[in-house]
């Protein structure tokens, strides 16, 4: 089969890989037939994450068609046409009996501290991802859903991270009715974050970034208030000026390891690896939200230590929430709004690019060229 | 104003966002949202019909956390340690717990080990690796590269020139070093 194939930091390119096969008797093999590239993915792409080996495949955002069940799959059938969360999980375990899907005790052997996820290096159990012609389904009785009859696929493939992650985000920040949010991050993850957060009942709703043609989305995508922090010397100041300096009630950091703003931290995370992510998101979300406010993290962080102030987070009494989503958990509800008009997920999807050229959408995505906000993947088989 | 007691007004009250804002306040009561509250017993219906799962095989050792109590049921089985990078990577599971920084230095380095492993090893293949097709850099002639970073404020346009740097680095140094040895070795038969 053909599959996207990690060569080292900055590069990938399509191969032939053997096709993947049932190693588990709860295994299914799906057939791709729409990938997408998260800002997560490019963590990997630059080579922050620990353990990302030459030879994997990438991605973690798939829907398909099932190809084959192992013995013991008893829900689907193949020719079943599937979402997928891109949590791996058992069910079972501790943390899956609690609903905690993304936390799963049971699916990865590498780290204890985070669960198992398609195509995201080995710390997150040495999968191999979707962005390929097939892909390895394990727990095929609990992780993927038949795609309801009225939906898109392109929003069924929006649902298995952005979409849920950002409605998850929302979630953390424990927004009540009235509530100024402020999201920072206006990729996949911020916008739906900060629709979201009018769901919730929030009262006004902020999104901060450099990229002008993301913000523009945010305004007309999410209703958002907008400010572009390139062009303030300060936009922890600014936020305090346009709250009447209480700041914010919730903050939510839809950047994650890579946060620019601050040349010292972004090089030092991004380029020299000398810690876990770059955390300037995540210390104007500290900074800028109001004492005893709420910040929610959905911004992913290495394993490794990152230079967060906490002295700050610490004496304003802030709660901090942060998890991976437990996708399938938002998944009903998540249905409904759409069904009722509420969301419209694919709205932000701006490229479609053939699985053969996923090295050029790569760049694209990563370097933020073309308008670009979410990038789809089409293997050739679809 | 955080100096008196009020929360400053917003600009538009709820009735005026609900009239605006498609589903604005759907999810207002906690009861309806999913993740709340976080944790909720119900392992019944996660279509888990077992109380363990039955163990994956495994067909050669698996590495794993020194912090897990034993190999999980199920494992991921792409890429296999191999090479001096797998060695490395091999030591740091053993060795070192996710708590302790030498665990992900090692297997930090273990990448970069892996990617120079790997780019040479192609170099004896059929398909070596190929540093322009594979970063994708012809998109930026394809898909408006200059306009993309030079439009309006961006932040990151101080570090772009890094990006190349980073690709090119392990190539400049191969490079490098099999020219001095070139010319070490005409040097030495000539002289
Ligand atoms: N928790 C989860 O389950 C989960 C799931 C998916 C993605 N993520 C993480 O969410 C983050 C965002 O994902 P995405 O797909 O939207 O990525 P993305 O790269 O498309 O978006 C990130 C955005 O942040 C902007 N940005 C950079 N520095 C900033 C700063 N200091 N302040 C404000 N904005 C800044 C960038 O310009 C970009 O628009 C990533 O870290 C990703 O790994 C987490
Ligand atoms: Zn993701
Ligand atoms: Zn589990």
């Amino acid at each position: 089969m053909r599959a996207m194939v990690y060569r080292g930091p900055y590069r990938i390119r399509v191969q032939e890989k053997d096709r993947p096969s049932i190693e588990h008797p709860n295994d299914a093999i799906v057939r791709v037939t729409r990938a997408a590239i998260c800002g997560s993915d490019l963590h990997l792409y630059h080579g922050m994450m620990p353990d990302t080996r030459v030879g994997t495949t990438f991605g973690h955002e798939f829907i398909g068609v099932v190809d084959e069940v192992g013995p013991s799959v008893r829900n689907l059938r193949p020719d079943d046409r599937v979402m997928v969360p891109f949590n791996i999980f058992c069910g079972s375990c501790f943390y899956c009996a609690r609903g905690l899907y993304s936390n799963c005790h049971n699916v990865n052997p590498n780290a204890t501290a985070v669960g198992g996820i398609y195509g995201y290096s080995h710390t997150c159990g040495g999968y191999d991802g979707g962005q390929a012609e097939y892909v390895r389904v394990p727990f095929a009785d609990v992780g993927p859903s038949i795609i309801p009859e009225w939906m898109a696929d392109d929003d069924a493939v929006m649902l298995t991270d952005a979409l849920a992650t950002g409605y998850f985000g929302a979630q953390l920040g424990d927004i009540v009715e009235g509530d100024v949010v402020v999201v920072f991050g206006a990729g996949p993850v911020g916008l739906y974050a900060a629709k979201s957060a009018w769901l919730m009942g929030a009262g006004r709703v902020i999104v901060i970034d450099h990229l002008d043609y993301r913000l523009e989305k945010a305004a007309s995508f999410a209703h958002a208030e907008t400010y572009n922090f390139a062009e303030y010397d300060d936009i922890v100041v600014h936020l305090k000026k346009i709250t009447d300096h209480l700041g914010a009630d919730v903050a939510i950091d839809a950047v994650g390891a890579e946060a620019d703003g601050n040349l010292l931290q972004h090089v030092t995370a991004a380029k020299l690896k000398l810690q876990g992510g770059s955390p300037v998101a995540l210390n104007w979300a500290i900074d800028s939200v109001r004492k005893g406010g709420t910040i929610s993290v959905m911004g992913a962080y290495g394993p490794m230590f990152s230079a967060v102030k906490f002295g700050d987070a610490m004496n304003k009494g802030l709660t901090l929430r942060t998890n991976q989503c437990p996708v399938k958990r938002q998944w009903p509800r998540l249905f409904e709004h759409i069904r009722n008009g509420y969301l419209k997920p694919s709205d932000i999807i701006t490229h479609r690019i053939p699985l053969e050229h996923i090295a050029e959408a790569y760049h694209i995505f990563s370097a933020k060229l073309d308008g670009c906000i979410k990038p789809l993947i089409v293997p050739n088989t679809a | 104003m955080p100096y008196t007691p009020d929360k400053p007004p917003l600009a538009r009250s709820s009735d005026q966002l609900r009239a605006r804002i498609p589903g604005w306040g759907v999810d207002l009561d906690p009861k309806d949202r999913p993740s709340v509250p976080r944790e909720r017993f119900d392992p019944e219906h996660t279509g888990a019909h077992w109380q363990f799962p039955e163990r994956q095989p495994e067909r050669q050792p698996r590495e794993r956390s020194i912090e897990h109590k034993f190999l999980t049921p199920v494992f991921g089985t792409s890429c296999p340690p191999r090479g001096l990078s797998g060695v490395m990577r091999r030591y740091a599971y053993r060795t070192y717990s996710e708590g302790r920084a030498a665990h992900w230095l090692l297997l930090l380095a273990a990448d970069r080990v892996d990617t120079a492993e790997s780019t040479l090893r192609s170099l004896v293949t059929r398909r070596p690796d190929n540093p322009v097709t594979e970063t994708g850099v012809r998109s930026e002639f394809s898909h408006h590269g200059l306009a993309s970073r030079t439009r309006g404020r961006r932040a990151d346009r101080v570090h772009h020139p890094l990006d190349p740097i980073v690709v090119a680095a392990p190539w400049l140094l191969a490079g490098g070093l099999v020219y001095a040895g070139v010319r070490r070795i005409t040097r030495h038969r000539r002289g």
